[in-house]
């Protein structure tokens, strides 16, 4: 009986969390018709592409219309040099933070550490400014890149520094014995144990700059912005008809890419989450 | 000692990992740090679409706290904070508990409860929007079961709809909350749970007693991630609400936003984005700084 309880309460919350990812799905392959007909949690009757199609390359977004798909690709560049690099230069933070420590290593820890609290309204105005001034404002390569590289790196740092400090000492020191240097010890004796940490720093990366919306909004204009600002425009684009297909069917294209990685690889989501969180 | 040899030993080294780091420091002191007291000047200067040296002293501040709209932000954040914070902890608290009972299906769970935490904020508030339009969502939903006199239109009412976004944001983040507790129950030794069992200790009372104290730390860490993500809130809201009807469900960061970026009143957006700075070092900082001490 308590179990039953147990797994009711379970199962409840299940339905809770599914039930807006349901609708949307249901919605993006509905016509608008069928929509006001059968109401929002029916079924289909047959799956209808056009919402998928037009929200993918038809729909009215600012001043283009392209759809969705140039700012899905524009998330994706975004995202592969703005992982890759902030990923890199944590790793090799977090290697000279645990094993390379000098007097005043602790203020860095801490000033970084502090870097991942503070609202990001703090810094937008001067970055802006100093974006007007390298003349690449409202663009998203070098513009938006940099910024997302700059304000993970406290984030990626950490994420190495706490997985760092758990590789002995003496794998070091035994290397630099042999000779090797401060590259070399990173190369054959950090990387090649850095498989997990990798991929949750890359992974939380990848999500939170493909999710981002902030940064995104107020370093892009127009053709260079992320998908998640051209999702937003779309929504508020006012037709005369709200297509909540279209919506519908944008919103889940702008997801599908974090959701894949999250069924592929959630546990090192998870580990990002709960690891980088408690241990910080 | 060990630190002072590997120092000697060193040297050239010692000098490259230092190298190796500074690009970052310096990225840090220069992007975070004296970008912070960039913003603390322009909103001491009559700065609005460009930025100015004029010095006015506090008159931001004082059209800051003068304005209405400000006002509705910090008592939003207020409400929709606290519920936000209170609730997400409860559900992620309780889901951790429930999960933790050598459950059939558990990965199955928490990938459920966790998926909405992948997903952007923005994809979210178009979700909500949805289901919590009047005409086609929960109400109409409801509605068609029989009751039709069913209300439940809060997405349109400015007194209502800031509570709309406490049920997206919890939506998104209680599965993060879970996950952050069932952490910490699974850190919790099964020793200390099976020595109150034996001293005959029922379950509700070993929860009460025992689970719960020592979970202090989890709460700690899950007050301060989600009342961290309360007060930097934004893509939610714009796309939920766009921060209306109005202005009824504006928040600080909406408002920085609005008077930085559209408004050109960058002195008003550069003082509203310090009082964020203040109010999430009041909330946020003592709690790091204690339980980095309690580490240390």
């Amino acid at each position: 009986m308590r179990r039953l309880s147990i797994y009711l309460i379970l199962g409840t919350a299940a339905l809770f969390f599914l039930l807006p990812l349901y609708i949307m799905l249901v919605t993006s392959f509905k016509t608008m018709p069928e929509i006001y007909n059968d109401g929002i949690l029916a079924l289909p009757h047959h799956l209808d592409l056009y919402a998928w199609h037009h929200a993918w390359s038809g729909a009215t977004i600012g001043a283009s219309d392209q759809g969705i798909h140039p700012f899905f690709f524009n998330s994706f560049e975004l995202v592969i040099p703005a992982v890759i690099i902030s990923t890199a230069i944590g790793a090799i933070n977090g290697y000279v933070l645990t094993h390379w420590r000098f007097r005043g290593a602790n203020i860095i820890f801490y000033l970084l550490l502090l870097g991942t609290v503070f609202p990001f309204q703090i810094i937008l105005l001067p970055m802006a400014w100093v974006q007007g001034q390298l003349h690449i404002a409202g663009t998203l390569i070098p513009g938006l890149v940099m910024v997302h590289i700059i304000y993970g790196l406290a984030f990626t740092t950490l994420f190495f520094r706490n997985y760092y400090v758990s590789i002995p000492h003496d794998l070091v020191r035994a290397a630099r014995v042999d000779g090797a240097g401060f590259f070399r010890i990173f190369w054959r004796v950090m990387l090649p144990l850095s498989t997990p940490i990798i991929m949750v720093t890359a992974i939380w990366q990848f999500t939170m700059i493909w999710n981002n919306f902030l940064f995104g909004v107020v370093f892009t204009n127009s053709d260079q912005q992320p998908v998640t600002v051209a999702i937003n425009d779309l929504v508020d684009t006012v037709t005369s008809v709200h297509m909540w297909n279209v919506d519908m069917a944008a919103a889940l294209i702008a997801a599908i890419p974090t959701l894949v990685v999250y069924l592929l690889a959630g546990k090192y989501f998870v580990r990002g989450l709960t690891g980088g969180a408690v241990k910080g | 000692m060990a630190r002072t040899v590997m120092q000697r030993m060193g040297g050239k080294d010692q000098i490259l990992a230092g190298l190796m780091l500074s690009p970052t420091v310096l990225a840090a002191v220069f992007f975070i740090y004296a970008f912070i007291l960039w913003t603390i000047w322009l909103s001491l200067t009559r700065s609005t679409i460009l930025p100015s040296n004029h010095f006015v002293g506090l008159a931001n501040y004082q059209d800051l706290f003068g304005s209405s709209r400000w006002w509705r932000s910090l008592s939003n954040l207020g409400i929709f904070g606290g519920l936000y914070v209170l609730i997400s902890m409860a559900i992620g608290l309780i889901l951790a508990i429930f999960l933790d009972q050598r459950i059939r299906g558990e990965r199955l769970f928490q990938v459920v409860f966790l998926y909405p935490m992948a997903i952007s904020a923005v994809v979210t508030g178009v979700a909500w929007r949805w289901l919590l339009d009047p005409n086609f969502g929960v109400q109409a939903i409801i509605r068609s079961l029989g009751f039709s006199h069913f209300h439940f239109a809060w997405i349109d009412d400015p007194d209502l709809a800031i509570y709309t976004v406490v049920i997206a944001a919890v939506w998104q983040t209680s599965g993060f909350m879970m996950a952050i507790f069932l952490a910490g129950l699974r850190g919790i030794s099964p020793d200390i749970v099976k020595a109150a069992r034996i001293d005959g200790a029922g379950t509700m009372r070993i929860y009460r007693r025992v689970i719960l104290p020592n979970l202090a730390p989890t709460f700690f860490v899950a007050f301060i991630l989600s009342a961290g993500l309360a007060i930097k809130a934004f893509g939610l809201i714009i796309a939920l609400t766009g921060g209306g009807p109005g202005y009824s469900t504006n928040v600080p960061t909406i408002f920085m936003y609005v008077f930085s970026f559209e408004r050109g009143e960058m002195g008003v957006g550069a003082a509203s984005a310090l009082i964020m700075l203040a109010i999430m070092m009041i909330v946020v900082v003592p709690f790091v700084i204690l339980d980095a001490r309690r580490k240390a």
